[in-house]
């Protein structure tokens, strides 16, 4: 915990970059990452994050021994991409064909005037251009598609039926399909232009280029907007530090991911832990208190209800791997194909799938599957707690089995209930082996949108547990995402302590409204 | 055992004044279940009217041929030492003892001329009739009112003004009105022990039963308390009908009108309270008053 907390909160903070002059000549520029002592040479080493990928390695381990002298050039500059993460090194000029950049007294100041200006050119006409051009995929990839697949479909009906190829009705749906692919082509064309519009005005944008020079003295050409901040980190005062932490730690919590994972923000992973919480909640919270209710209030002692209480306390204790395949069994292939079958048939034809593959709706409820029985559990509990003389008080004043339970025990209970939702939701938040076989993904955008239904339960989605291991394992580059393993690790505790302690703060005012006294 | 009909009639003539009549006063053996089956005591318009009620917890009995009946608008106790099921027998007469399961009744018990443990009997109307008091103050941990209003909530009272009016009024015959009048609608849960359980009784008066059975409803109280709820129940005896149980044997000779004497599931001996404590008719009576056993 600690250690998170020390390298999580850490990753943002702006170290200085050192010029590190070696032994044999050759000079560095980059800022320690950590120290060790080799454990075979037993020599003291230091390790340097020096950048620039496109040359190598963005780390350089180097031998304390070597060093001959470590200065701090005050215009140093370090780098955001959108390509190659960091660069760090000095700023030669800009170069702004294309671009009408006010005149400012450092280079600084102009790269950051030009900077805007480049991204406000970006933001005028590539941003329209590119919203055009998935507007027109959105509606290639699903209206028209879906509208060409359902006319096949009808066509292929029709046909299977026996009616015969000039049958009236054929006829209208070739025409419709004629129709349908004549207007596919048009969008297609259309987005065709788009795209190629697109690359000249991005090339001719590109031609406003920042340019640079590094320790080793090798040159680089930026384009301005392939940069996302630039900071000094040699200026910085302590407030400017503060600002730059601010911005990064925004960036972190709402903007997606950059670059395979590896930099960028965590916003859509955010929410889509989030949503898979509540799902799981609205799902499995009122089942599992209907169910304790059951048990613990109407079950007869038979042998059957017995063995179900049998049943609920060892599903506790399986693996949550074995939900996650109990999951893409049951939900995704059985209910989601089923489903499918019935809502879709032209689209199963086509060997298409909309709930037959891995999507919120399964993942958040094979997590209520998984974390049902501890909601069972405590609410059976919380009702076997309560003092007999309450319950029987009520019964005395003529009230039903029904309403004893609605006005009496659930209020009381309800403290007991919340404890075991706490519990749920804790496991739940952690848990990621279930849902990698049932919709969790590398990248997906969040699943909500401004068109109906606003929360797409069809769609893939990114999970912080899910996004640690793939940036902690799966990266190409598991050097340069540690930092950001250590913050996501953080913010995903951040996320559960929240949520439970929201659910706590609400157990405490029913525990004052509804508490039991000590008799 | 049989007595000559004549000395039974002028004991009835007697017995005018106490409205009670004992067959075979004091002569069955102890132990001798019919014999103290075969002592009635012979109240008129009695309002329950109990006849050879068995009660079995599964195997086991815990009632045996208990007969008695209950005078209305007096105050009966039920006595006897712990164990005895008098507390069983008072469960009985609202059928709290569904709750249990493998409990079972035989003879009859009649309110007002219907059997209680009918099967088609409404238990719900019949809990709104006979209310009951619990041995530990079991108020429901929300608003006083709301503890006087639940009774008449449940049966579907919906009217503030009625809900209101009957809150007020249950409150003050139970004595508790000028104490919590300022502070309705804090929990109940914050009240004392006495105060708790004279809340009970309001919320059990709150429906107007005709019966409310008390179930030692001073074993948790402390003395000052006890005497409050003792004067409570000496009020309400005006309008309702109360059977008791108590191991306080001075509380028994001082709060009830009939006490009913039980020892191991039987019924012993049964009669007016004063009759009871000066001479019983029964030698284990007579011992159990005076504590030479139990």
């Amino acid at each position: 915990m600690a250690v998170v907390l020390y390298n999580g909160l850490g990753v943002y903070w702006a170290d200085p970059l050192e010029l590190v002059e070696l032994a044999d000549g050759t000079k560095l520029l980059g800022e320690e990452v950590e120290r060790e002592r080799d454990p075979h040479s037993e020599v003291e080493r230091v390790k340097y994050h020096v950048g620039n990928r496109e040359f190598g390695s963005a780390f350089r381990w180097v031998e304390l021994a070597d060093v001959r002298e470590i200065s701090y050039p005050d215009d140093a500059m370090k780098l955001d991409r959108t390509e190659n993460l960091n660069y760090i090194g000095y700023l030669e000029g800009i170069e702004t064909p294309g671009l009408d950049v006010p005149e400012a007294d450092t280079p600084q100041e102009r790269l950051a005037a030009a900077m805007v200006a480049a991204w406000q050119k970006h933001d005028q006409e590539i941003v329209p251009i590119e919203d055009e051009a998935g507007e027109i995929g959105r509606e290639l990839n699903r209206e028209i598609k879906y509208a060409i697949i359902d006319a096949e479909y009808r066509k292929k009906q029709l046909l299977r039926g026996g009616a015969p190829a000039d049958d009236p009705e054929v006829t209208q749906i070739d025409q419709e399909l004629e129709c349908l692919l004549a207007l596919e082509k048009d969008l297609k064309d259309r987005s065709h232009q788009l795209t190629l519009k697109r690359g000249k005005l991005k090339a001719a944008l590109d031609e406003n280029v920042a340019l640079f020079v590094d320790s080793a003295g090798r040159k680089s050409t930026i384009p301005l907007v392939d940069i996302v901040r630039f900071t000094l980190p040699n200026r910085m005062g302590f407030g400017a530090k503060v600002g730059h932490y601010a911005a990064k730690v925004w960036e972190l919590l709402w903007d997606d991911p950059r670059e395979a994972n590896q930099d960028g923000g965590v916003f859509p992973a955010i929410m889509g832990t989030v949503l898979l919480v509540f799902l799981m909640a609205i799902t499995c919270f009122p089942l599992g208190v209907l169910a304790g209710i059951y048990l613990g209030e109407y079950a007869k002692e038979a042998p059957l209800v017995r063995l179900v209480r049998i049943a609920v306390n060892n599903l506790a204790g399986i693996p949550s791997i074995v939900y996650g395949i109990f999951g893409l069994g049951f939900f995704i292939y059985l209910c989601g194909g089923t489903l499918d079958c019935w809502l879709y048939p032209e689209l199963v034809e086509e060997g298409e799938m909309v709930f037959g593959q891995g999507c919120i709706l399964w993942a958040s409820l094979t997590l209520g599957l998984l974390t049902i029985p501890v909601v069972i559990v405590s609410t059976e509990e919380a009702l076997k707690q309560i003092p007999r003389g309450v319950k029987e008080g009520s019964y005395a004043l003529g009230a039903t089995k029904f309403q004893t339970l609605c006005r009496v025990l659930v209020p009381m209970a309800s403290p007991g209930m919340m404890t075991g939702f706490i519990l749920a939701m804790a496991r739940a938040a952690g848990e990621v082996a279930p849902l990698m076989l049932t919709g969790a993904t590398k990248i997906a955008p969040v699943p909500t949108s401004g068109d109906f239904p606003y929360v797409h339960l069809d769609r893939q989605f990114m999970h912080l547990g899910f996004h640690i291991y793939d940036i902690s394992c799966k990266s190409p580059n598991v050097e340069a995402t540690k930092p950001l393993v250590y913050v996501t690790t953080l913010l995903l505790l951040a996320i559960v302590v929240t949520m439970t302690s929201l659910a706590i703060w609400l157990r405490s005012r029913m525990r004052k409204r509804y508490q039991t006294r000590a008799i | 055992m049989q007595q000559p009909t004549d000395e039974v009639a002028q004991s009835a003539q007697q017995a005018a004044e106490e409205r009670i009549t004992l067959k075979s006063p004091g002569e069955a053996v102890f132990g001798d279940t019919a014999g103290a089956a075969s002592q009635i005591a012979r109240i008129e318009d009695p309002i329950v009217k109990c006849r050879n009620v068995c009660l079995f917890y599964g195997e086991s009995q815990a009632l045996t041929d208990v007969t008695l009946d209950f005078p209305r608008h007096e105050v009966t106790a039920l006595i006897g030492p712990s164990g005895c099921g008098k507390s069983t027998f008072l469960r009985c007469l609202n059928r709290m003892n569904d709750l249990i399961d493998g409990v079972r009744i035989t003879g009859t018990m009649d309110l007002d001329g219907q059997e209680i443990n009918d099967r088609g009997r409404d238990v719900i109307e019949l809990r709104r009739r006979v209310g009951m008091v619990f041995q530990k103050p079991n108020p429901f941990p929300k608003s006083i009112y709301e503890n006087i209003a639940y009774g008449l909530r449940i049966a579907g009272v919906r009217q503030k003004a009625v809900l209101d009016e009957a809150v007020e009024s249950s409150l003050k015959r139970a004595a508790l009105w000028g104490e919590v009048k300022d502070r309705l609608h804090e929990s109940a849960l914050g009240l004392s022990g006495g105060q708790h359980q004279r809340l009970c009784i309001a919320r059990a008066i709150a429906v107007s039963p005709d019966i409310i059975l008390m179930d030692e409803p001073c074993s948790a109280l402390d003395p000052r308390s006890t005497t409050r709820i003792e004067d409570l129940i000496g009020e309400l005896r005006e309008e309702y009908t109360i059977i008791i149980v108590t191991h306080n044997m001075q509380q028994a000779a001082r709060v009830s009108d009939f006490t009913a004497f039980l020892y191991e599931g039987e019924l012993i001996e049964y009669g007016p309270t004063k009759q009871m404590f000066t001479r019983p008719g029964r030698k284990e009576t007579e011992d159990y008053i005076t504590g030479r056993f139990g």
